[in-house]
């Protein structure tokens, strides 16, 4: 059998299928110039081409395409955030995703899971009644559950009181989901490749052209590029990037690490996260636990990973799981995400004209991907801020108008 | 485990801190603009490379100042605060009442 599989591989009769074009030549000019080949920058690519028929456009990355957070994160998608504006906006995206394998013809394999947010302490009780109420307020399916709904709901959870932070209720959002991160990247640059749109992995941009206050061009390692307008899409990267275009953002660059087990039969349905234990966990397609917690405790740019996470990680998930003790982890990672103070993230104008932002994205923009990509895409081809991500401008700052998406964003992802 | 050198309990280890952000001039909050301002509390250089931070051990609540390299995920100095800050930071508060 291994020996007939290696035959299938090697024969020309089944050759391997291209997702996108090899890299072409970078030209002289583009209407439009998007720095980063993730998730993010590939959808706005596809949706320029797509809504709007602009495809002189370049996707330029420094590395491989959707290689980077978009290759790390642990796909969760859920729209039962706190600020009626995030609410809106990741219903949005959340919308996009459950047609995505129809709409890029490629399997994403989104799978609707639910989501269970466990709350451990009155606080986080009160929390999810709140975040219930605003999610309902606005048509999402949120609710608050007792253990012994929850118990229901997710059999082999520990719901003992015997236990250093008993599981109190929780609030369940049937709508989550998970997805694979990759095919989303991959099915975006095929579709926005064959629409025109040209793809560049291994091609650095080291500076931005700007001339009386507009951005103009990009430095590459490949050459100097002049466009029309330029789209930052560079997660953990955000404040360099911008620093070469000459201004600042109120981001921190945080490794945020996640680990999978070895495979097991499927016994996890619903996804399960904590914000008191720092946790959450889901089992993917292939029987593997996802497992991750919040960002490392300072900033950093290096993608290491640490023996402090795991064992801290593990030992919150013995709690919810005890019968896990002997499951080895398998694999351990790290990506770099682009903190932002008030836990949302900065879509829209930036000091510099023709050049538009979209980052802050911490450890929750995959779920955004398609809704990010719409509307970065309605914004760079008519010029206006769409309705939907004006409040996520970086001016709020200015304004001290922060949001307040703390409590549903910093663990759950 | 990381190791961080405390400049007052010596190597610890680094769960025994907590980060608590660049170590940058305050513009005067009663004399600066909204503007200055805004820039002072939320932007962040957010440098690849050697930064100097303070730092703070939970245990023995002692603040003092590290440099380290945000690329390399190493420590390359801590130090008291009083190396750089000397005379100490004055808050603005009045000094009556100290304790
Ligand atoms: C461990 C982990 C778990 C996560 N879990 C979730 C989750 O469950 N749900 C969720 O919604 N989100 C999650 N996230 C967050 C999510 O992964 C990101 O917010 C999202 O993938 C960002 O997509 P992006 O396309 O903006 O960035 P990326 O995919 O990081 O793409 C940015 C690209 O920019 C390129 N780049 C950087 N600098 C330059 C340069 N100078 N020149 C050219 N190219 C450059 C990089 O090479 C990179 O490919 C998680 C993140 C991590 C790290």
């Amino acid at each position: 059998m291994p020996f007939g599989l290696i035959k299938y591989g090697l024969s020309s009769r089944y050759p391997v299928i291209r997702k996108f074009p090899a890299r072409p030549e970078l030209k002289p000019r583009y209407d439009v110039v998007i720095i980063g080949a993730g998730g993010h920058g590939l959808a706005t690519a596809y949706y320029l081409a797509k809504h709007h028929n602009i495809t002189n456009v370049a996707v330029v990355d420094k590395g491989y395409v959707g290689g980077g957070n978009t290759a790390r994160n642990t796909a969760i998608i859920r729209s039962n955030y706190l600020t009626p504006d995030g609410v809106k906006f990741y219903d949005a995206s959340l919308r996009l995703f459950k047609d995505l394998s129809h709409e890029l013809d490629f399997n994403i394999m989104y799978s609707e899971r639910g989501h269970l947010t466990l709350a451990h302490t009155d606080a986080a009780l009160r929390t999810s009644r709140w975040r219930a109420e605003v999610n309902k307020h606005l048509g999402i399916d949120s609710e608050v559950v007792s253990p012994e709904e929850i118990a229901r709901i997710e059999p082999t959870l520990n719901l003992s009181p015997n236990v250093r932070y008993p599981i109190l209720g929780a609030l369940h959002h049937r709508p989550g989901a998970i997805a694979r991160h990759d095919a989303v990247a991959w099915g975006y640059a095929m579709g926005a490749a064959e629409r025109g749109v040209e793809i560049h992995p291994d091609t650095e941009v080291t500076d931005i052209l700007v001339e009386g206050g507009a951005a103009t061009g990009v430095e590459t390692t490949r050459g100097t590029v002049r466009c029309g307008c330029v789209v930052q899409a560079v997660a953990g990267s955000s404040s360099l990037v911008a620093g070469m275009a000459g201004f600042k953002l109120p981001i921190r660059s945080m490794p945020l690490q996640a680990c999978v087990s070895q495979p097991l039969k499927p016994f996890l349905d619903t996804i399960v996260v904590s914000g008191s234990l720092h946790v959450y966990i889901s089992q993917s397609s292939r029987g593997e636990l996802v497992m991750g917690g919040a960002t490392d405790p300072y900033q950093l740019y290096s993608t290491r990973s640490t023996l402090d996470f795991t064992e801290g990680l593990m030992g919150h998930v013995l709690e919810l799981f005890p019968f896990l003790g002997n499951v080895r982890v398998m694999r351990q990672w790290a990506g770099i995400a682009d903190m932002t103070p008030d836990f949302a993230p900065i879509m829209g104008e930036s000091p510099v004209r023709n050049y538009y932002l979209d980052a802050g994205w911490g450890t929750w923009g995959f779920k955004a991907t398609p809704a990010c990509g719409t509307y970065m895409a309605d914004m760079v081809a008519t010029g206006r801020t769409p309705d939907m991500i004006a409040p996520f401008a970086l001016e709020r700052f200015q304004r001290f108008d922060q949001f307040g998406e703390r409590g549903a964003a910093s663990v759950g992802h | 485990m990381k190791i961080m050198l405390c400049p007052l309990n010596g190597p610890r280890n680094i769960s025994e801190f907590v980060c608590r952000g660049d170590v940058v001039d305050r513009p005067d909050p009663t004399a600066c603009s909204d503007e200055a301002w805004a820039d002072y509390v939320f932007m962040q250089d957010n440098v690849a490379g050697i930064v100097r931070e303070w730092w703070y051990h939970v245990a023995t609540a002692y603040w003092f100042i590290a440099e380290r390299n945000t690329v390399t995920d190493e420590i390359v100095r801590t130090y008291p605060a009083s190396e750089i800050f000397h005379p100490p930071v004055d808050h603005g508060t009045d000094s009556g009442g100290r304790s």
